[in-house]
């Protein structure tokens, strides 16, 4: 199908989109590397007045290193993530993550920042920046703020960002010594996520010190199952993940849909966060 | 109206085009290069891929002004002089095609692969393809096709060997 | 010798010649063709599933930018008849009209309701928000059991019922008898679920009228462009003889294709109103509502066996979603499966009965299989169950019923005379292929072990009626056309050759395949044949293609028309040569006379010699063309033995086909390299079914899996490679002794998966799952197992 008709705006810097930006008001969308506004446009699901093409701002494109802060800039495509030696190094779950978002041509163009932005519980990416305790940094009228990701995703296709607000950066801080997985479920490989789950795990002693699981899809928002990390802690052997891992549904509200009901789902939650857990730990 | 300058299979065209104009509809109604087909409007099927600077896109997912100033490779540029690529010979020894409609795409996406992984296994090359849907062949002699081209494009000499077809 | 290397084709992997303008883009799908002064045409649909149109104004579309013209189907509805029916399946079926574009009342979400003609197609798609409707909503009709009920709302008022047939078939004893004297009566349901067929190339319609003279040129992408025509003009009142229809380059069918559809009949009456060339091209989510359906029964199945195993008499009860209208061949789709029940089995009784039903959703039609894939699905997985009920392995129970190659030709219970096989052959090869001894004492193991993840093995032992059809057979089926095929042959004055076919190809590689056929009996080198095909204006006739009918019947019917060309090349080339035409000797390509090699001509040059004419027999046209239509004598009957291994992981679900072998038997073989490639698509659309494919509707009637996101379409990731061979008992009711193959991988793979995974499960209780098997489905029915077990 076609795209209704809009405005068009391609800023050449940061400055003039968020002017942009704030002059269009509500009725203005951002595209970065489009693949998740296109569809929705194509099947006249959304009608803006005015895209503003950020695609070709310099400066927010690239991964660099801040101490002991890992810095993506919000246009970085997923290809990119993939292979970004420093992805690889320091934040290994977001790039394995990465590698199931959609298709390769779909990872040519579309962003990091752009998949945050968007929001959707279903995408990969919202519960990995959870699990990473990822911090996005936002460009408005008003200047820079940082939005920790807890507090980015407000409800289902929605964050915090206010319209005139842009996505600049993803900041992670650098986890070393920390095993990791993405385990997602999906019906054929092009699908969206029925459930998956972020794991970040970091042993002491043959122990589980610490544990952050971030879950796709098992509400409006991405979240974390704070109740299995905290069950998870001080878990040995692989009974000991599998009973923690029992919580992980805890506090959740997944959708019905055609692909699952929230019990599957709540089920699903609690076998792959098992798995996911065991796998982060090198033992499963 | 925008204006754009793309490059498609060696020309340069400016145009006017609305924002909204798909890449796609650029070629296929603007530039009337019709051998980069549509197949859905979710961006699942890659029937539409093309290269776009170097990388796999899908042209129905990109906007004709996203593709201003940029380089666009289609099907129909691939061939040089009449010599077809080893991709496009090689879906043509191993019938890694039926109707053909899926084809430009797959050729497109199949050549991004061996760019960046020139000896990709099956598994990989499965892989590569997932978002490229074909309704006829079942996949497997595309499978064998790309692979076949892969160590066609390694080993040139041998393809003179190679089977030209195989009598069953 | 000689004879000029002429090799022999038929039977080698010859390239094809469609891929040249495929693998280089240059094709000619229908939405590539453009003419001057061509308007896009954009279609309204009701978003509703049933609703009475109270108002419709289109009147503001035409204020839009680039608007031509607007029309409802009021408006269009002087010019257009109700779209056809070609199978009256009884003499009492109900045949609701069928407007092209709806008038008053819309029967399912996607009905059209109003037409755009604009200057380009981004145009026509803006002014389409501008039009103006008013729905009465009517109760939606989605249950098929619930819609036969005595107070069911009615999805054509005015016929007074949801039932559009009732049709039986009864062979053999009575079937209540042969259940008395049964030690073993089991009972089954079987769902299929609707089905979306998915050709990749969406369909497009552009028609070109002649104003002055009356002439349409339709171009559409279609399976059936004589069909259509005959149709498009009774539709449409445009003369049969002033309508042109060209099937150019078609992107797939697997029955989608095979249709006359109304927007065809939209475009030709716009096109008459304004006297210009329009075009209409679905888009994917659109074509999900506008494009037939296939499947949609409820199949309940009863078989009745000895406790050693053997079958005594079957039972099928069809409940079959028509959908809001019956199409071309809508109430016939399982008419053809009825047939195929009994599969390749002996028995004693078979009681058929099957329920036409309509609803409030996308008419449903013939999908790859048509009626087959159902049949084998409900047969194959009711023997599996025979085999646990009786304590026997899957195969053996097959092998104590099958009908023994030594049997053929085997009327079946069902009427069918199937005139060769040997499934023993298949069978054999098949399990060597598989493997299948060590994979059971795997799956043992493993079951003993209590594995998490199991093992299943899945069997279907399958036959198909190909080739439709002999004429006399569809008069008794009450189908309203003839089986046979038309080709023609013209050798050229340069000895080159061009082959007419009536079959319609969109991916098939006829053009291929009817030249190794046509060069093979003429001795022309495979490079000069020509194959013209699709376009009524050169090939004006033809039955096109569906229903693995066109190498069974246009294929032979191209030999035939072929060794007519020989029989008169041979009185030329015997005038000059002073021989009688025993005398002459046909090979390779050259005639020469017995007994003296040196007094020989070739084809070519008895071809320049016919064009000139100076020496040819008295009475005797000058010309090598020749023609043939052949009405096939009996079905053709491929078989074969698909295994399939799966891994089912019982903690979620999850499927993963871990090897999948299959044998068929498609008779001659004419391209193995094409029968290769048609049973690897077929598989992956059988695997499909099993797994990943539902057209899902909500209780509303709204069509939730709309789009391709949300119908799982699989792709090279989520199929497995799979073991294709191949056993070769030729067909005895053709001269080339071929098949068919279009179907069999997809008729066949369904079961086979599907009964893979019960065997994973029913060591925990498990006896069926609904498809397409998704995880949850698989979860669900191992909980409920559990459950049962426990209680």
């Amino acid at each position: 199908m076609i795209p209704p008709a809009f405005d068009y705006a391609r800023p050449t810097d940061l400055d003039e989109a968020v002017r942009t930006l704030a002059d269009a008001g509500e009725d203005a969308k951002v595209l970065a590397g489009g693949q998740s506004l296109l569809p929705l446009l194509r099947l006249r699901l959304a009608f803006p007045e005015l895209v503003v093409d950020v695609g070709r701002i310099p400066g927010l494109r690239g991964v660099r290193e801040e101490g002991d802060t890992l810095v993506i800039g919000a246009l970085t495509t997923h290809h990119d993530v993939i292979h970004d030696p420093l992805v690889r190094r320091h934040a290994g779950l977001l790039a394995q993550a990465t590698e199931t978002v959609a298709d390769p041509a779909v990872r040519h163009r579309g962003t990091l920042g752009g998949s945050l932005a968007h929001a959707d519980p279903a995408g990969d990416l919202p519960a990995v920046a959870l699990a990473l305790d990822a911090e996005l940094v936002a460009v408005g009228p008003g200047g820079r703020r940082t939005i920790p990701a807890r507090d980015f995703f407000a409800d289902y296709l929605q964050s915090t960002l206010a319209p005139n607000e842009l996505l600049v950066e993803v900041r992670l801080p650098k986890r070393e010594g920390w095993g990791f997985r993405y385990e997602k479920f999906h019906r054929v490989a092009q699908s969206w996520a029925m459930v998956g789950v972020a794991a970040l795990v970091r042993r002491e002693n043959g122990h589980i010190a610490e544990a952050r699981i971030g879950l796709t899809n098992m509400g409006a928002t991405p979240l974390r199952a704070s109740a299995a990390e905290e069950a998870l802690v001080g878990a040995g052997g692989a009974d000991a993940v599998a009973r923690a891992a029992q919580s992980a549904a805890e506090g959740t509200r997944p959708s019905r849909d055609a692909s699952a009901s929230p019990e599957y789902r709540a089920h699903l939650a609690r076998v792959l966060t098992k798995r996911a857990v065991l796998a982060a730990t090198g033992t499963g | 109206m925008t204006h754009i300058s793309v490059t498609v299979d060696g020309t340069t065209y400016e145009d006017e085009v609305e924002p909204r104009l798909l890449l796609v509809h650029y070629l296929r109604d603007r530039l009337g290069l019709t051998g980069t087909p549509i197949g859905c409007d979710t961006s699942n099927c890659g029937a539409g891929t093309v290269e776009l600077d170097g990388t796999s896109v899908k042209s129905c997912t990109v906007l004709a002004v996203q593709a201003d100033g940029g380089e666009v490779t289609t099907v129909q540029g691939l061939a040089r002089d009449g010599e077809w690529t080893p991709l496009q010979r090689s879906f043509h020894e191993h019938h890694a095609l039926q109707c053909g409609y899926c084809t430009p795409g797959m050729i497109m996406a199949a050549r991004d692969l061996l760019r960046e992984n020139p000896h990709p296994t099956a598994e990989e090359v499965r892989k590569a393809l997932e978002g490229n849907l074909c309704r006829c062949t079942g996949y497997q002699n595309i499978v064998r096709a790309v692979l076949a081209a892969a160590q066609e494009s390694a080993a040139p000499a041998a393809r003179a060997a190679s089977a030209r077809e195989v009598t069953a | 010798m000689t004879d000029q290397a002429v090799e022999r084709e038929v039977g080698r992997a010859r390239l094809r010649k469609e891929d040249a303008r495929l693998v280089t883009g240059q094709t000619t799908w229908t939405d590539n063709i453009t003419v001057t002064g061509l308007l896009h045409l954009a279609i309204l649909r009701s978003p509703m599933a049933h609703a009475r149109i109270e108002r419709i104004d289109v009147s503001p579309a035409l204020e839009r930018p680039g608007v031509v013209a607007a029309f409802s189907g009021r408006d269009l509805a002087d010019g257009l008849g109700s779209l056809p029916c070609a199978w009256p399946v009884t003499e009492d079926m109900v045949l609701p009209d069928h407007p092209p574009i709806a008038v008053d009342e819309v029967r399912h979400a996607g009905d059209p309701v109003a037409v755009v003609v604009a200057r380009d197609r981004y145009a026509a798609a803006d002014a389409l928000e501008a039009i103006e409707v008013d729905y009465e909503p009517l109760p939606p009709v989605l249950d098929l059991e619930a819609a036969l009920a005595e107070d069911a709302p009615l999805v054509h008022a005015d016929k007074g019922t949801n039932r559009a047939y009732v049709w039986p078939l009864r062979a053999g004893e009575d079937y209540e008898a042969v259940r008395q004297r049964a030690d073993v009566v089991l009972k089954r349901r079987y769902e299929q679920q609707r089905l979306i067929p998915n050709a990749m190339e969406p369909r497009a319609v552009v028609v070109t009228p002649l104003a002055a003279s009356g002439e349409y040129t339709v171009y559409s992408a279609t399976q059936i462009p004589h069909i259509l025509r005959i149709m498009l003009s009774v539709v449409t009142g445009v003369p049969e003889h002033k309508l042109r229809v060209v099937a150019p380059d078609v992107g797939g069918g697997f029955g989608s294709k095979l249709q006359v559809y109304g927007e065809e009949a939209v475009a030709v009456a716009v096109a008459r109103k304004l006297g210009r060339p329009v075009k209409w091209t679905e888009s994917r989510s659109e074509g999900y509502l506008a494009t037939h359906h296939g499947r949609g029964m409820i199949q309940d199945v009863e078989i009745a066996a000895t406790r050693e195993g053997r079958l005594l008499g079957l039972k099928v009860d069809l409940l079959a979603d028509m959908g809001a209208y019956l199409m071309l061949v809508t109430p016939g789709v399982p008419i053809l499966g009825a047939f195929m029940y009994p599969a390749i089995y002996k028995m004693d009784s078979y009681d058929f009965t099957c329920t036409g039903v309509f609803t409030t959703k996308t008419p449903t039609d013939a999908y790859r299989g048509a009626g087959r894939p159902e049949a084998t699905y409900a047969i194959e997985r009711a023997m599996d169950e025979l085999a646990a009920e009786v304590g026997l392995d899957p195969v053996e129970v097959r092998r104590r019923n099958w009908i023994r190659h030594e049997e053929f030709p085997y009327t079946s219970i069902a009427g069918l005379t199937y005139d060769s096989g040997n499934y023993e052959a298949a069978t054999d090869k098949a399990l060597a292929l598989f493997g299948y001894d060590d994979l059971r004492a795997e799956q043992a193991k493993r079951n003993e072990r209590g594995d998490t993840v199991r093992l299943g093995i899945g069997i279907s032992t399958y036959t198909e009626m190909c080739g439709l059809a002999p004429s006399r057979v569809l008069r008794d089926l009450r189908y309203s056309a003839g089986g046979w095929e038309a080709a023609s042959i013209r050798m050229l004055p340069t000895g080159k050759v061009e082959v007419v076919t009536g079959t319609s190809p969109h991916g098939q590689g006829h053009v291929t395949c009817w030249s190794q056929i046509a060069a093979d009996v003429l001795g022309v080198p495979f490079e000069d044949v020509e194959v013209v095909h699709g376009d009524t204006k050169v090939a004006p006739q033809g039955m096109d293609t569906y229903g693995s009918r066109s190498l069974v019947v246009g294929g032979a019917a191209v030999h035939r028309a072929a060794e007519k060309v020989v029989d008169k090349a041979r009185k030329v080339a015997a005038h000059p040569l002073e021989a009688s035409e025993d005398d002459l000797e046909f090979k390779g390509g050259v005639f020469s006379v017995k007994g003296s090699p040196e007094a020989r001509k070739t084809i070519q040059e008895v071809a320049f010699e016919t064009f000139t004419s100076h020496d040819v027999p008295d009475g005797m046209e000058p010309t090598l063309n020749a023609e043939h239509v052949l009405d096939p004598e009996n079905f053709s009957y491929p078989h074969g033995t698909h295994l399939c291994a799966v891994e089912v992981d019982t903690e979620t679900g999850q499927t993963r086909i871990r090897s999948y072998v299959c044998v068929d038997d498609v008779g001659r073989v004419i391209n193995p390299m094409i029968v290769e490639g048609q049973v690897h698509g077929g598989l992956a659309q059988g695997i499909a079914q099993a797994l990943y494919e539902e057209a899902v509707y909500d209780t509303e009637g709204n069509l939730v899996s709309g789009t391709m996101a949300d119908y799982l379409v699989p792709s090279a990731a989520d199929l497995p490679e799979f073991v294709t061979d191949r056993t070769e008992t030729p067909a005895v009711s053709n001269p080339l002794g071929v098949k068919g193959v279009g179907e069999a991988g997809t008729i066949a793979s369904t079961p086979a998966v599907v009964n893979a995974i019960v065997d994973a499960l029913r060591p925990l209780g498990v006896h069926d799952v609904r498809m397409p098997c998704t995880p949850e489905r698989v979860w669900e029915a191992v909980r409920s197992a559990q459950k049962e077990g426990s209680a």
